[in-house]
């Protein structure tokens, strides 16, 4: 479980982030929704550390990440897996490369084990035969498949999204969104899903947070969310036609 | 204030650097890929200028020793040491200042505003050690290799147009090139052309690192590296010249 405790953030005296406080669960698919520059992808830099906060403190488990030094904090991020907008895969690697660079980098396998369990991470989102393609040669919904193997190699606890269906069509995209939320509840990992994709929200939300204006406008159920009362959120709904 | 500003950033990012690399292993893997990418693949364009550069200063130096007061063979000695104390250091730094610097900062900003760099610290690597390091390291084991191959073809590119333009016999040449030779001049172009590198490696690196934004960013960080390290290697090139010949 992840915990945001009253987190501030501002840039050049802009609040970006005010005051937010919010709870991710295991096993569950947590969106964080809002309009485009309301927020929600400083507060997921923020939650993997490559943002310092200025003010509060988030919790991994018990573990109190701001607080920690940088040597404590890698051992956090070593449970932490990232799937990145424009999929972020090393462009000088093929994808077997890709997906082995975590597990060469920080556990003790063997070359036989570690193209093994690279195998077994490309089969999990329906890939084959591609170890030796290079991100270049992939279509933009390959490179997202590889992007979640690559996330998933090291069986992290925590798996964070950013915008995971941006530039997908829409068949390729419900296929991204399956493919997160079986792994979501196969692995127990706790999911955080910045989107404003609403039909993806439907589908697999289950904690949804809406932030507008770098401030927590509700949190809650997905079952929720159209008797919520916020005018904002069923604004935000309403324009995407849901 | 501006150039303190960065000078304090680069200083911060270089102390970022020298860390115990995560995997050993592979730290040395990158840094034989990159030794392989600074000096094997600059060595056609090392080859070409040192050539010329040596032809073009036995010509200009056979112009300027016709009045007969000098011995001839002594054109071979003023090629020898014009070459070896500051064009073969100096010049081929300033080329691999762009080809080199260039290709470091676009790479490093590309992988930046790509969020390549942000996924491998969310991984929990020090990204800045396993990226730039090995460039670095790279850079100050090749780098001076390629001068002291630059040196030897200068040197043997000043004899084929010598010979061809008819300036200086091959013996006459060599005679000059055997006379009042001081071996620190190649511990000096040594030592300029390792400092030169980590100039021009680091400097790429940290301009590439800074990059913000998109493709227009990553270009005008490798306009900024090439400049930067070339206005380096120029200002050490005079420091380090006082320092070590300075009276």
């Amino acid at each position: 479980m992840i915990q945001l405790k009253n987190i501030k953030k501002s840039f050049n005296g802009k609040i970006v982030l005010d005051d937010i406080s919010a709870s991710f669960y295991p096993g569950k698919a947590n969106f964080v929704i809002g309009a485009s520059g309301s927020g929600k992808s400083v507060m997921m830099k923020c939650m993997v550390g490559l943002i310092d906060v200025d003010q509060g403190e988030i919790f991994y488990g018990q573990d109190d990440f701001v607080n920690k030094s940088y040597e404590e904090r890698k051992l956090i991020r070593k449970e932490i897996g990232m799937l990145f907008q424009g999929t972020a895969l090393f462009d000088s690697l093929s994808v077997e490369d890709n997906i082995a660079f975590p597990l060469r980098m920080f556990t003790q396998m063997t070359a036989e084990e570690v193209l093994e369990r690279v195998n077994f991470c490309l089969k999990r989102v329906d890939l084959a035969n591609v170890n030796k393609l290079y991100p270049s040669n992939l279509s933009g919904g390959m490179k997202k498949r590889v992007g979640i193997a690559r996330a998933i190699a090291l069986n992290p606890k925590y798996l964070f999204c950013d915008e995971p269906n941006s530039g997908l069509d829409p068949l390729t995209s419900r296929l991204i969104d399956k493919l997160i939320k079986e792994i979501t509840i196969e692995y127990n990992i706790t999911t955080v899903i910045n989107t404003h994709d609403m039909k993806s929200l439907f589908d697999m939300g289950d904690n949804i947070i809406y932030i507008y204006q770098g401030k927590k406008e509700w949190e809650g159920e997905k079952s929720l969310i159209r008797s919520s009362g916020n005018n904002r959120l069923l604004e935000f709904m309403k324009a995407s036609e849901f | 204030m501006k150039f303190f500003e960065h000078f304090g950033n680069y200083t911060l990012f270089l102390l970022g650097l020298f860390k115990r690399p995560e995997r050993f292993k592979v730290f040395a893997k990158q840094t034989l890929l990159e030794m392989s990418s600074i000096g094997v693949g600059s060595f056609g364009i090392v080859s070409l200028i040192s050539v010329f550069t040596g032809a073009v200063s036995t010509i200009q130096i056979g112009v300027q020793l016709v009045s007969g007061l000098v011995p001839d063979y002594m054109l071979g000695t003023f090629v020898r040491d014009s070459n070896i104390y500051e064009f073969s250091p100096t010049i081929t730094c300033l080329v691999l200042a762009g080809k080199v610097g260039s290709s470091i900062a676009s790479e490093m900003g590309t992988m930046k505003v790509t969020e390549q760099i942000d996924a491998l610290e969310i991984m929990g690597i020090n990204s800045a050690n396993y990226l730039v390091l090995p460039k670095i390291l790279a850079g100050v084991l090749t780098i001076p290799l390629l001068v002291v191959y630059a040196m030897v073809l200068s040197i043997i590119g000043g004899a084929i147009s010598g010979v061809m333009g008819d300036i200086i016999s091959v013996d006459a040449y060599v005679r000059g090139l055997r006379t009042d030779f001081v071996p620190f001049s190649v511990w000096f172009a040594l030592i300029k052309s390792t400092t030169f590198a980590f100039l021009i490696t680091s400097i790429s690196a940290y301009h590439g690192y800074r990059t913000e934004g998109g493709a227009l960013e990553v270009g005008r960080s490798s306009t900024m590296a090439v400049v930067y390290s070339a206005v380096a290697v120029i200002i050490f090139d005079y420091i380090l010249s006082d320092i070590l010949l300075g009276a």
